[in-house]
Protein backbone atom coordinates (compact mmCIF):
# COMPACT_ATOMS: atom_id res chain seq x y z
CA UNK A 1 0.00 0.00 0.00
CA UNK A 2 3.03 2.38 0.86
CA UNK A 3 4.70 1.42 -2.00
CA UNK A 4 1.79 2.35 -4.23
CA UNK A 5 1.38 5.66 -2.47
CA UNK A 6 5.13 6.16 -2.90
CA UNK A 7 4.97 5.55 -7.00
CA UNK A 8 1.85 7.82 -7.58
CA UNK A 9 4.16 10.51 -5.88
CA UNK A 10 7.03 9.74 -7.72
CA UNK A 11 4.72 9.50 -11.02
CA UNK A 12 3.26 13.15 -10.01
CA UNK A 13 6.84 14.70 -9.58
CA UNK A 14 7.99 13.45 -12.73
CA UNK A 15 10.36 10.68 -11.58
CA UNK A 16 9.04 7.66 -13.19
CA UNK A 17 9.98 6.92 -16.73
CA UNK A 18 10.03 4.17 -19.26
CA UNK A 19 9.43 0.71 -18.05
CA UNK A 20 8.49 1.76 -14.46
CA UNK A 21 5.72 4.53 -16.21
CA UNK A 22 4.31 1.77 -18.48
CA UNK A 23 3.73 -0.29 -15.52
CA UNK A 24 2.11 2.46 -13.66
CA UNK A 25 -0.17 3.62 -16.16
CA UNK A 26 -1.32 -0.78 -16.60
CA UNK A 27 -1.99 -0.72 -13.04
CA UNK A 28 -3.92 2.37 -12.69
CA UNK A 29 -6.02 3.11 -15.92
CA UNK A 30 -8.96 1.63 -16.95
CA UNK A 31 -9.79 2.12 -20.45
CA UNK A 32 -13.95 2.03 -21.49
CA UNK A 33 -16.41 4.02 -23.26
CA UNK A 34 -18.27 6.17 -22.04
CA UNK A 35 -22.09 4.56 -22.21
CA UNK A 36 -20.28 1.96 -19.85
CA UNK A 37 -19.14 3.84 -17.32
CA UNK A 38 -22.48 6.09 -17.29
CA UNK A 39 -24.53 3.00 -16.70
CA UNK A 40 -21.59 1.77 -14.33
CA UNK A 41 -22.68 4.63 -12.24
CA UNK A 42 -26.18 4.72 -12.48
CA UNK A 43 -26.00 1.35 -11.55
CA UNK A 44 -24.51 1.58 -8.46
CA UNK A 45 -25.92 5.07 -7.12
CA UNK A 46 -29.65 4.47 -7.29
CA UNK A 47 -31.80 6.28 -5.17
CA UNK A 48 -35.30 4.26 -4.20
CA UNK A 49 -38.04 5.82 -3.71
CA UNK A 50 -39.70 6.19 -0.21
CA UNK A 51 -42.97 4.42 -0.75
CA UNK A 52 -44.66 1.80 0.72
CA UNK A 53 -47.68 0.48 -0.71
CA UNK A 54 -48.80 -2.46 1.70
CA UNK A 55 -47.07 -5.21 3.92
CA UNK A 56 -43.93 -5.60 1.56
CA UNK A 57 -42.99 -2.16 2.85
CA UNK A 58 -42.17 -3.71 5.84
CA UNK A 59 -39.79 -5.62 3.92
CA UNK A 60 -38.20 -3.25 1.24
CA UNK A 61 -37.92 0.04 2.43
CA UNK A 62 -37.57 -0.59 6.15
CA UNK A 63 -35.69 -3.95 6.78
CA UNK A 64 -33.30 -3.79 3.60
CA UNK A 65 -31.46 -0.58 4.76
CA UNK A 66 -31.09 -2.13 8.61
CA UNK A 67 -27.66 -3.41 9.29
CA UNK A 68 -28.95 -7.01 8.74
CA UNK A 69 -29.35 -6.79 5.17
CA UNK A 70 -27.96 -3.42 3.94
CA UNK A 71 -28.62 -2.08 0.69
CA UNK A 72 -25.60 -0.07 1.48
CA UNK A 73 -23.48 -2.49 0.00
CA UNK A 74 -24.63 -1.85 -3.84
CA UNK A 75 -25.07 2.05 -3.31
CA UNK A 76 -29.02 2.03 -2.90
CA UNK A 77 -29.24 3.49 0.66
CA UNK A 78 -30.26 7.20 -0.20
CA UNK A 79 -34.08 6.44 0.13
CA UNK A 80 -35.80 9.63 -1.30
CA UNK A 81 -39.02 11.10 -0.09
CA UNK A 82 -39.85 12.92 -3.37
CA UNK A 83 -39.92 11.06 -6.92
CA UNK A 84 -38.63 13.95 -8.41
CA UNK A 85 -35.33 12.60 -6.66
CA UNK A 86 -35.56 8.82 -6.79
CA UNK A 87 -34.40 6.35 -9.63
CA UNK A 88 -36.26 3.46 -8.61
CA UNK A 89 -40.14 2.88 -7.53
CA UNK A 90 -40.33 -0.78 -5.80
CA UNK A 91 -44.00 -1.42 -5.32
CA UNK A 92 -44.09 -3.09 -2.46
CA UNK A 93 -47.83 -4.58 -2.08
CA UNK A 94 -50.54 -5.09 -4.05
CA UNK A 95 -51.58 -1.92 -5.68
CA UNK A 96 -55.83 -1.21 -5.36
CA UNK A 97 -57.63 0.50 -8.22
CA UNK A 98 -57.66 3.72 -6.25
CA UNK A 99 -53.81 3.63 -5.75
CA UNK A 100 -53.30 2.90 -9.22
CA UNK A 101 -53.30 6.15 -10.88
CA UNK A 102 -51.13 7.55 -7.99
CA UNK A 103 -48.71 5.33 -8.44
CA UNK A 104 -48.85 5.56 -12.34
CA UNK A 105 -48.59 9.73 -11.23
CA UNK A 106 -45.50 8.81 -9.08
CA UNK A 107 -43.61 6.89 -11.96
CA UNK A 108 -44.24 9.64 -14.19
CA UNK A 109 -42.75 12.47 -11.72
CA UNK A 110 -39.67 10.30 -12.30
CA UNK A 111 -37.03 11.43 -13.93
CA UNK A 112 -35.18 9.09 -16.70
CA UNK A 113 -33.72 7.31 -16.27
CA UNK A 114 -35.84 5.20 -14.08
CA UNK A 115 -36.53 1.79 -12.99
CA UNK A 116 -39.36 0.04 -11.09
CA UNK A 117 -39.17 -3.43 -9.12
CA UNK A 118 -42.38 -5.29 -8.77
CA UNK A 119 -41.85 -6.85 -5.18
CA UNK A 120 -43.87 -9.60 -4.15
CA UNK A 121 -46.61 -11.19 -5.57
CA UNK A 122 -49.60 -9.28 -5.13
CA UNK A 123 -47.84 -6.41 -7.30
CA UNK A 124 -46.45 -8.36 -9.41
CA UNK A 125 -50.17 -10.72 -10.57
CA UNK A 126 -52.16 -9.67 -8.09
CA UNK A 127 -51.28 -12.97 -6.03
CA UNK A 128 -53.99 -13.95 -3.91
CA UNK A 129 -56.29 -10.64 -4.46
CA UNK A 130 -58.43 -11.61 -7.54
CA UNK A 131 -60.71 -9.57 -6.89
CA UNK A 132 -62.71 -6.64 -7.97
CA UNK A 133 -60.89 -4.03 -5.76
CA UNK A 134 -56.99 -4.31 -6.80
CA UNK A 135 -55.23 -4.35 -9.77
CA UNK A 136 -54.11 -7.95 -11.71
CA UNK A 137 -50.61 -6.73 -11.86
CA UNK A 138 -48.99 -3.65 -11.52
CA UNK A 139 -48.14 -3.70 -15.49
CA UNK A 140 -50.99 -3.16 -16.40
CA UNK A 141 -50.62 0.53 -16.01
CA UNK A 142 -46.72 0.87 -15.89
CA UNK A 143 -43.57 -0.49 -16.76
CA UNK A 144 -42.00 -3.03 -14.81
CA UNK A 145 -38.29 -3.97 -15.13
CA UNK A 146 -38.16 -6.82 -13.11
CA UNK A 147 -40.47 -8.69 -10.38
CA UNK A 148 -39.66 -10.50 -7.24
CA UNK A 149 -41.90 -13.48 -6.41
CA UNK A 150 -42.44 -14.00 -2.87
CA UNK A 151 -45.57 -13.36 -0.33
CA UNK A 152 -43.37 -11.40 1.18
CA UNK A 153 -40.03 -11.76 -1.01
CA UNK A 154 -37.00 -12.24 1.83
CA UNK A 155 -35.13 -9.26 1.52
CA UNK A 156 -32.31 -11.71 0.31
CA UNK A 157 -34.55 -12.25 -2.52
CA UNK A 158 -35.19 -8.78 -3.33
CA UNK A 159 -31.32 -7.81 -2.84
CA UNK A 160 -30.98 -10.47 -5.33
CA UNK A 161 -33.43 -9.06 -7.98
CA UNK A 162 -31.89 -5.88 -7.42
CA UNK A 163 -28.52 -6.65 -8.34
CA UNK A 164 -30.47 -8.36 -11.42
CA UNK A 165 -31.65 -4.84 -12.00
CA UNK A 166 -28.05 -3.40 -12.21
CA UNK A 167 -27.55 -6.15 -14.36
CA UNK A 168 -29.72 -4.90 -16.58
CA UNK A 169 -28.85 -0.93 -16.41
CA UNK A 170 -25.30 -1.44 -16.76
CA UNK A 171 -25.98 -3.83 -20.09
CA UNK A 172 -28.48 -1.61 -21.53
CA UNK A 173 -26.93 1.27 -22.72
CA UNK A 174 -30.61 2.91 -23.22
CA UNK A 175 -32.24 3.83 -20.03
CA UNK A 176 -35.26 5.53 -21.59
CA UNK A 177 -38.29 2.79 -20.76
CA UNK A 178 -40.22 4.34 -23.70
CA UNK A 179 -38.05 3.05 -26.31
CA UNK A 180 -37.21 -0.26 -23.73
CA UNK A 181 -40.98 -1.14 -23.62
CA UNK A 182 -41.77 0.14 -27.39
CA UNK A 183 -43.88 3.50 -26.42
CA UNK A 184 -42.59 6.10 -28.08
CA UNK A 185 -45.49 8.68 -28.69
CA UNK A 186 -47.67 8.00 -25.35
CA UNK A 187 -46.35 10.91 -23.48
CA UNK A 188 -49.09 12.71 -22.23
CA UNK A 189 -47.92 15.93 -24.06
CA UNK A 190 -47.59 13.75 -27.15
CA UNK A 191 -51.08 11.87 -26.99
CA UNK A 192 -52.75 14.97 -26.16
CA UNK A 193 -53.05 14.63 -22.38
CA UNK A 194 -53.63 17.01 -20.08
CA UNK A 195 -50.39 18.47 -20.46
CA UNK A 196 -50.29 19.24 -24.04
CA UNK A 197 -52.24 22.51 -24.40
CA UNK A 198 -49.25 24.93 -23.48
CA UNK A 199 -46.79 22.67 -25.57
CA UNK A 200 -48.46 22.05 -28.42
CA UNK A 201 -45.33 23.64 -30.46
CA UNK A 202 -43.18 20.75 -28.97
CA UNK A 203 -45.53 18.32 -29.86
CA UNK A 204 -45.62 19.16 -33.44
CA UNK A 205 -41.68 19.20 -33.33
CA UNK A 206 -41.63 15.86 -31.80
CA UNK A 207 -44.10 14.51 -34.32
CA UNK A 208 -41.42 16.33 -36.69
CA UNK A 209 -38.43 14.46 -35.28
CA UNK A 210 -40.26 11.23 -35.09
CA UNK A 211 -40.72 10.96 -39.15
CA UNK A 212 -36.89 12.24 -39.18
CA UNK A 213 -35.61 9.20 -37.94
CA UNK A 214 -38.81 7.10 -39.72
CA UNK A 215 -40.37 5.73 -36.38
CA UNK B 1 -76.12 -8.31 26.70
CA UNK B 2 -79.39 -8.14 27.86
CA UNK B 3 -81.36 -11.57 28.41
CA UNK B 4 -84.12 -13.15 26.25
CA UNK B 5 -86.49 -11.92 28.81
CA UNK B 6 -85.30 -8.86 29.20
CA UNK B 7 -85.34 -8.39 25.23
CA UNK B 8 -88.68 -9.19 25.55
CA UNK B 9 -89.07 -5.98 27.65
CA UNK B 10 -87.38 -3.76 25.86
CA UNK B 11 -89.96 -4.92 22.94
CA UNK B 12 -92.87 -4.43 24.92
CA UNK B 13 -91.51 -0.51 26.03
CA UNK B 14 -90.92 -0.05 22.58
CA UNK B 15 -94.36 -1.16 21.27
CA UNK B 16 -95.99 1.16 23.52
CA UNK B 17 -94.27 4.11 22.42
CA UNK B 18 -93.72 3.27 18.70
CA UNK B 19 -96.55 0.53 17.90
CA UNK B 20 -95.45 -1.85 14.93
CA UNK B 21 -91.79 -0.56 14.99
CA UNK B 22 -90.45 -3.96 15.99
CA UNK B 23 -90.98 -6.77 13.65
CA UNK B 24 -89.33 -10.11 15.62
CA UNK B 25 -86.56 -10.51 18.18
CA UNK B 26 -84.05 -13.08 18.46
CA UNK B 27 -81.90 -14.25 20.81
CA UNK B 28 -78.92 -16.18 19.60
CA UNK B 29 -75.80 -17.44 21.50
CA UNK B 30 -75.44 -14.48 23.51
CA UNK B 31 -76.65 -11.86 21.23
CA UNK B 32 -79.97 -9.84 20.97
CA UNK B 33 -81.62 -8.98 17.97
CA UNK B 34 -84.17 -6.38 17.34
CA UNK B 35 -85.80 -6.72 14.16
CA UNK B 36 -87.72 -3.10 13.21
CA UNK B 37 -89.84 -1.38 10.59
CA UNK B 38 -86.87 0.22 8.02
CA UNK B 39 -89.27 3.20 8.12
CA UNK B 40 -89.28 3.41 11.90
CA UNK B 41 -85.44 2.22 12.45
CA UNK B 42 -84.66 6.13 13.42
CA UNK B 43 -87.30 6.41 15.82
CA UNK B 44 -85.68 3.08 17.52
CA UNK B 45 -83.07 3.92 17.78
CA UNK B 46 -83.57 7.50 19.43
CA UNK B 47 -85.75 5.91 21.84
CA UNK B 48 -82.93 3.13 22.40
CA UNK B 49 -80.29 6.14 22.98
CA UNK B 50 -82.78 8.75 24.70
CA UNK B 51 -84.97 6.55 26.95
CA UNK B 52 -84.39 6.22 30.90
CA UNK B 53 -82.89 2.48 31.91
CA UNK B 54 -81.58 2.17 28.31
CA UNK B 55 -79.01 4.53 27.14
CA UNK B 56 -77.83 2.82 24.24
CA UNK B 57 -75.10 5.98 23.57
CA UNK B 58 -72.71 4.27 21.65
CA UNK B 59 -72.93 2.78 18.05
CA UNK B 60 -70.37 0.69 17.43
CA UNK B 61 -70.72 -0.61 14.31
CA UNK B 62 -73.16 0.39 11.48
CA UNK B 63 -72.91 -2.34 8.48
CA UNK B 64 -74.96 -4.73 5.92
CA UNK B 65 -75.18 -7.50 5.21
CA UNK B 66 -77.08 -9.19 1.65
CA UNK B 67 -79.09 -11.88 2.54
CA UNK B 68 -79.36 -12.99 -1.31
CA UNK B 69 -81.53 -15.17 -1.76
CA UNK B 70 -83.44 -14.33 1.52
CA UNK B 71 -86.20 -11.91 0.78
CA UNK B 72 -86.05 -8.79 2.04
CA UNK B 73 -82.66 -8.70 1.05
CA UNK B 74 -80.48 -6.23 2.81
CA UNK B 75 -80.34 -6.40 6.41
CA UNK B 76 -78.63 -3.06 7.54
CA UNK B 77 -77.31 -3.53 11.41
CA UNK B 78 -76.82 -1.20 14.01
CA UNK B 79 -74.65 -2.28 16.94
CA UNK B 80 -75.37 -0.55 19.71
CA UNK B 81 -73.41 -0.46 23.20
CA UNK B 82 -74.25 1.29 26.61
CA UNK B 83 -71.07 1.63 27.57
CA UNK B 84 -72.14 1.72 31.60
CA UNK B 85 -73.49 -1.58 31.79
CA UNK B 86 -71.53 -2.86 28.94
CA UNK B 87 -74.27 -3.88 27.23
CA UNK B 88 -74.87 -4.60 23.65
CA UNK B 89 -77.89 -4.55 21.78
CA UNK B 90 -78.20 -5.30 17.20
CA UNK B 91 -80.95 -3.87 15.54
CA UNK B 92 -81.79 -5.27 12.44
CA UNK B 93 -83.65 -3.31 9.68
CA UNK B 94 -83.89 -5.32 6.37
CA UNK B 95 -84.43 -4.04 3.18
CA UNK B 96 -86.06 -5.45 -0.03
CA UNK B 97 -84.61 -5.22 -3.21
CA UNK B 98 -86.82 -2.63 -5.17
CA UNK B 99 -86.83 -3.26 -9.08
CA UNK B 100 -86.07 0.15 -9.40
CA UNK B 101 -83.29 2.10 -8.10
CA UNK B 102 -81.86 1.61 -4.89
CA UNK B 103 -82.85 0.20 -1.72
CA UNK B 104 -83.22 3.45 0.96
CA UNK B 105 -83.31 3.84 4.61
CA UNK B 106 -83.07 7.33 7.06
CA UNK B 107 -79.73 7.91 7.76
CA UNK B 108 -79.18 8.14 11.48
CA UNK B 109 -76.23 10.40 11.26
CA UNK B 110 -78.49 12.79 13.19
CA UNK B 111 -78.77 10.68 15.83
CA UNK B 112 -75.14 9.21 16.12
CA UNK B 113 -72.78 11.04 13.80
CA UNK B 114 -69.71 8.37 14.33
CA UNK B 115 -72.19 6.63 11.38
CA UNK B 116 -71.34 9.14 8.71
CA UNK B 117 -68.64 7.51 7.26
CA UNK B 118 -70.08 3.47 7.95
CA UNK B 119 -73.14 4.78 6.12
CA UNK B 120 -71.25 5.66 3.54
CA UNK B 121 -69.27 2.47 3.26
CA UNK B 122 -72.58 0.67 3.33
CA UNK B 123 -73.37 2.76 0.33
CA UNK B 124 -69.85 2.17 -1.49
CA UNK B 125 -70.50 -1.74 -1.44
CA UNK B 126 -74.19 -2.21 -1.33
CA UNK B 127 -75.85 0.85 -2.89
CA UNK B 128 -77.71 1.51 0.11
CA UNK B 129 -78.80 5.04 0.04
CA UNK B 130 -79.18 6.56 3.43
CA UNK B 131 -81.55 9.45 3.31
CA UNK B 132 -80.62 12.60 4.23
CA UNK B 133 -77.25 11.65 4.77
CA UNK B 134 -74.99 14.92 4.72
CA UNK B 135 -72.57 13.58 2.20
CA UNK B 136 -73.50 10.30 0.34
CA UNK B 137 -70.48 9.59 -1.93
CA UNK B 138 -68.12 6.81 -2.32
CA UNK B 139 -65.65 6.42 0.28
CA UNK B 140 -62.96 3.47 -0.66
CA UNK B 141 -63.42 3.04 -3.88
CA UNK B 142 -62.88 5.50 -6.57
CA UNK B 143 -65.36 7.70 -7.23
CA UNK B 144 -66.16 6.28 -10.88
CA UNK B 145 -66.21 3.27 -9.92
CA UNK B 146 -69.59 1.49 -11.10
CA UNK B 147 -71.75 -1.04 -9.18
CA UNK B 148 -71.84 -2.10 -5.73
CA UNK B 149 -69.07 -5.19 -5.21
CA UNK B 150 -70.11 -6.47 -1.86
CA UNK B 151 -73.55 -7.56 -2.93
CA UNK B 152 -73.80 -11.01 -3.27
CA UNK B 153 -74.62 -11.39 -7.36
CA UNK B 154 -71.71 -9.33 -8.28
CA UNK B 155 -68.85 -10.95 -10.07
CA UNK B 156 -65.73 -11.65 -7.73
CA UNK B 157 -63.78 -10.38 -11.07
CA UNK B 158 -60.34 -10.10 -10.97
CA UNK B 159 -58.39 -13.06 -13.31
CA UNK B 160 -58.64 -16.83 -13.32
CA UNK B 161 -55.70 -18.47 -12.38
CA UNK B 162 -54.66 -21.25 -14.39
CA UNK B 163 -52.67 -23.72 -12.10
CA UNK B 164 -51.32 -26.40 -13.53
CA UNK B 165 -53.12 -28.74 -11.88
CA UNK B 166 -56.43 -27.69 -13.30
CA UNK B 167 -55.25 -28.03 -16.99
CA UNK B 168 -54.22 -31.13 -16.49
CA UNK B 169 -58.06 -32.20 -14.83
CA UNK B 170 -60.18 -30.11 -16.81
CA UNK B 171 -57.93 -29.70 -19.95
Amino acid sequence: MQDRQLRARDMLRGDLEGEELERYVEERVVMTNLDKMLNWGRANSIFPLTFGLACCAIEAPISLVTARYDIARFGAEALRASPRQADMIILSGRVSIKMAPVVRRLYDQMLEPKWSMAMGACSSSAGMFSNYAVVQGADKFMPVDIYVPGCPPRPEAVLYGFTKLQRKIMGNPDPGWRRRYNAEGTEEWARGGPASTPSAVEAEAYERARELIGA
Amino acid sequence: VPDAPGLELIRGEIEGDHPGAVLDTSFDRGQAVLVVDPEQVLAVLGWLRDAPGQEYTFLSSLHVADYLPATPRFGVHYELLNRDRVERLRVKAMLSDPTAGLPEIDSCVSLFPTAEFQEREAYDFFGIVFRGHPDLTRILLPEDYVGWPQRRDFPVGGEPVTFTYNERAYG
